[in-house]
């Protein structure tokens, strides 16, 4: 006898994925976070609370950033989803992962993937943000090894170098 | 130092950390991102009372239920685990009481996450409630009953320590003030949650665990006494770790739960807390009050000092004993005192323990110490730099209570806030509503004496060379972000003459690394750095040896730098590095592994009075900073404007690492003098999530300058001292200071969150309204 829960369940939800087409099955209601993580193994995506608090999830959906924690998959069908492991191109860093190496943004590292995608959607909107632009932007991520200095001086690197070739 | 500097290669250049790539490309695995699909789920069910005795738990519903592999109580595991062998008296999962809310009391094992909660709430529990208390004052009441049996009045721990004649030096000062300080009980607010896989293989009954953890080794420890087992069936592997600040120094409930869960589970167990779980977890820094009371003469030396603490333990010790007892040892070490008395209690309540955090033991006491030196500064009329100036160390020296300090940057440091913050301009001149503040702090580079201590070196490190031409460091220390893998890579390479990038590190895998004692007490860089130099000595000694024998030269003949051994003094033969590893793995008979180790003497381990170990170290970190501060008297809002900090770190092997993690200290700091704190209602805690417990945001964090003082230490690593704690504690007092500075007003209590600056500035205007009043009456 076919086990109708189980059928019901689950949806194909498709949807692009750092540049690639995915279908993937999906239960009702599973977060996005989930998804990435458990679903796909992509695991450079953080959870680092329990919903909305710190920003450690956060990816770009559509070019913006978005609290992985607090979406559910099933609302990315169609749409165009970004994670930290998509922003290296052809083995190249980013302007802000070559940056929040170099001039260490990262310390422990765990807030450091939302934090690049939080920082990579402001600067998609606003190449050459000032320092109240990139507080303001940066706004919802949460670190604690680096009091945010040096932060900002990547994010202001990344900024220069992705607009003086 | 530019001379020092210039004769090094490689330490001294500012390095990005080893393993940055990984962790900007998302690629670093941290515990949680190890998690296999076929691990079981594991859950913990927490106490809902906060003192209770346990009657019964039933758990035979849940064990019934489909899917669930296992379910556990404290009946499972019968021994306790702690830090200091006189004070193990916690057990993973409650057994017969429980002493706070949210302690673990049973755990499941299930297929999925939602098998697990719901075997959670079938699990029946039945208590006889007990009196709670959470207040050190109710805790200490003479009705109070014992959270435990062998703790009289509930105290953990009291200390008595007096040195020097301080009746005396009260009856020759000039002026003796005394204040009462409090600070509230703060959290690390690390960004990874805890967690941790086991890997239990019943077959050959052996454990593996991955953990956020900051001390493999006592994590090790204590899953061999909680399991029973052979250390050698267990493997201790630290994966990436998200921050520790102290966190993670001592072994986790939930980590021996998870090791327990996965042998009755027979497999695999994937555990991760919530954030409010992590919170519940705790070991963060006690509520604690301060009674201090100094001695000034007119010209500003500091002649006697007495101090009382009481602090906050939770229910269970933990570090606590090591806490009050630090607190009171490092009233020593950062100025020239003569008399300095210290009574500290430790204090039990039915709580989340606390334990070390950042700066342990000395934060709060620090506050309360340079607060009230700057207040009778003020009233005396002398400036808060030429207050400090006037006590200054000259080292070498040794403390009443037995500190040796072999170098002393504080003098530097000084110079430098002073300069750089405008001090001699702008302090008083800001105009309303703005302040300048300033204070000094120190730590320690590393406990000189270890916690468990059995005789073998404090730190150990391997360096292996093989046909590849690569070495690999392998090290027991935890990389917990500070950099610590990256600081070794420097002091290998820059030993050996070669490439950074001819070094990698292999680290805190029980299986494969020697044993370090953990990163705790900023010991990593001083020790295990001192430990890496000798290891890549060892290994030059043989590669000199083989270069010396193909070049038919004595060894005392052979340099090595950037990868070319060369004979002195003549232009022609010379060796690249791949040629002399070559030669040395045919001489050696195959690949090389050498040792390198570090022990710190013991005419550094500290006093000999009970506790005396507590605070020593072979050396100390210096730091004076300055804060300035913008305060609107109509909403209580301070904002932090700007903080020039100054450090003696003895050298920057790394200076770039060095930046980031004296930014983070100042920073931390200011986390907990603007709004940290944690609250609980009834032992409820309703701080237990990152809303309700407020880290500073980008948005209201300075601007952090700094300067790298480099009073290069005759022990330490290339003259290395600590980098990462030092600085935190001047904050909370330069801030307090700054406030002073900008409204005459002392600030006594931390954080000062608007609501109480207001409380003060109205408590100020009623006070000065009543006096008026009196005036006009008489």
């Amino acid at each position: 006898m076919p086990d109708d829960k189980i059928a019901a369940r689950k949806r194909v939800l498709a949807f692009h994925l750092n540049g690639s087409e995915q279908e993937i099955l999906v239960a009702d209601h599973m977060l996005l976070l989930d998804t990435l993580r458990e679903t796909l193994g992509m695991t450079g995506t953080k959870r680092g609370c329990d919903g909305g608090e710190c920003g450690a999830c956060t990816v770009l959906i559509d070019g913006r950033p978005r609290l992985s924690c607090l979406t559910r998959a099933e609302e990315c069908a169609g749409h165009h989803v970004e994670t930290i492991e998509g922003l290296a191109t052809n083995g190249q860093m980013s302007p802000l992962q070559r940056a929040f190496h170099e001039r260490l943004g990262t310390q422990c590292g765990y807030c450091t993937p939302g934090m690049i995608m939080a920082a990579e959607g402001l600067l998609r909107a606003q190449p050459m943000p000032d320092e109240r632009a990139i507080r303001s932007g940066l706004a919802g991520n949460l670190c604690r090894c680096t009091g945010y200095v040096k932060i900002i001086e990547a994010v202001q690197e990344a900024a220069g170098a992705a607009t003086c070739p | 130092m530019s001379v020092i500097r210039n004769r090094y290669a490689i330490v001294g250049q500012p390095t990005p950390l080893i393993d940055g790539i990984e962790k900007v490309t998302g690629t670093a695995k941290y515990t949680a991102d190890l998690f296999p699909k076929e691990a079981l789920v594991g859950r913990i069910l927490r106490s809902p009372h906060s003192h209770a005795r346990i009657i019964h738990i039933d758990t035979e519903a849940a064990r019934a239920l489909p899917g669930v592999r296992a379910v556990i109580t404290g009946a499972d595991c019968p021994f306790t685990y702690g830090v200091l062998p006189v004070a193990m008296n916690e057990y993973p999962l409650a057994r017969e009481y429980v002493r706070y809310r949210g302690e673990p009391l049973a755990a499941v094992a299930a297929v999925n996450e939602e098998t697990a909660v719901a075997a959670l709430a079938l699990i029946r529990i039945d208590v006889e409630e007990l009196p709670a208390y959470y207040t050190t004052a109710a805790a200490r009441a003479p009705d109070a009953i014992a959270l435990h049996a062998n703790k009289p009045g509930n105290i953990e721990r009291e200390v008595h320590h007096r040195f020097g004649d301080v009746e005396g030096g009260f009856a020759a000062a000039d002026l003796v003030r005394e204040g009462v300080y409090r600070c509230a009980e703060v959290a690390h607010g690390q960004m990874e949650l805890n967690a941790a896989l086991v890997d239990y293989e019943p077959e050959r009954d052996h454990v593996t665990i991955w953990s956020t953890t900051q001390v493999p080794y006592y994590l090790h420890l204590m899953l061999a006494r909680c399991l029973a087992m052979d250390m050698s069936r267990i493997r201790v592997i630290k994966p990436f770790v998200g921050g520790g600040f102290g966190a993670r120094v001592e072994t986790l409930n939930f980590e021996i739960i998870a090791a327990l869960l996965a042998r009755a589970a027979g497999g695999k167990i994937a555990l991760r807390l919530s954030r409010e779980e992590t919170f519940l977890t705790h070991r963060g820094r006690p509520e604690t009050e301060i009674r201090l009371k100094l001695g000034l003469t007119r010209a500003g030396k500091i002649i006697a000092c007495a101090c009382e603490v009481v602090q906050r333990g939770g229910a269970y010790s933990g570090y606590g004993i090591i806490t009050i007892l630090y607190a009171g040892a490092l009233l020593h070490g950062l100025y020239a005192i003569p008399a300095i008395s210290y009574d500290g209690f430790r204090v039990n309540v039915n709580l989340p323990p606390c334990g070390a955090m950042r700066g342990h033991g000395s934060v709060d006491v620090r506050f309360a110490f340079e607060a009230l030196l700057d207040s009778m500064a003020r009233e005396i009329g002398l400036d808060p730099i030429a207050v400090r100036r006037a006590n200054l160390l000259a080292a070498p020296c040794q403390t009443m209570n037995g500190l040796r300090i072999e170098s002393y940057g504080l003098g530097e440091c000084l110079d430098w806030v002073e300069r750089a913050s405008g001090w001699r301009g702008r302090r008083g001149r800001l105009g309303p509503g703005r302040g300048l503040g300033m204070a000094c702090s120190h730590y320690v580079s590393g406990a000189a004496k270890p916690i468990h201590w059995t005789g073998e070196p404090h730190a150990v490190v391997h360096l292996r060379l093989d046909f590849d031409g690569g070495i690999t460091l392998l090290t027991g220390a935890a990389d917990i972000g500070q950099g610590s893998s990256t600081v070794m890579t420097q002091a290998a390479a820059e030993v050996l003459g070669i490439r950074l990038d001819r070094v990698r590190v292999i680290a805190a895998d029980s299986m494969l690394t020697p044993k370090d004692n953990g990163s705790y007490s900023s010991r990593v860089t001083f020790m295990v750095g001192n430990a890496t130099i000798d290891a890549a000595r060892a290994l030059l000694a043989r590669l000199t040896e083989a270069a010396a024998e193909r070049l038919g030269v004595a060894q005392s003949m052979i340099v090595c730098e950037n990868e070319v051994f060369y004979v002195a003094a003549d232009d022609g033969a010379s060796l690249s590095f791949a040629e002399v590893a070559q030669a040395a793995l045919a001489r050696d008979g195959g690949a090389i592994t050498v040792k390198g180790s570090f022990s710190c003497p013991i005419e550094f381990q500290g006093g000999t009075h009970k506790g005396g170990a507590v605070g020593a170290t072979m050396g100390f970190s210096y730091a004076a900073q300055a804060v300035e501060v913008a305060v609107d008297a109509e909403t209580g809002m301070v904002t932090v404007e700007r903080v020039w900090v100054a450090q003696d770190c003895g050298f920057a092997i790394n200076p770039l690492a060095v930046e980031g993690q004296i930014q983070g200290a100042v920073w931390m700091g200011m986390g907990q003098a603007i709004g940290e704190e944690t609250r609980y209602e009834n032992g409820l805690p309703v701080h237990a999530s990152l809303l309700d417990y407020r880290v500073p945001t980008i948005v209201e964090s300075p601007p952090i300058t700094l300067h790298i003082v480099e009073s290069i230490d005759p022990n330490g690593p290339f003259g290395a001292k600590e980098a990462s704690e030092g600085a935190l504690a001047g904050f909370l007092p330069a801030f307090a200071n700054a406030i002073a500075d900008a409204l005459g007003l002392d600030i006594t209590t931390l954080p000062i969150t608007p609501d109480r600056l207001l409380d003060a500035l109205a408590k100020r205007q009623r006070a000065q309204r009543l006096a008026k009043a009196m005036e006009e009456i008489a």
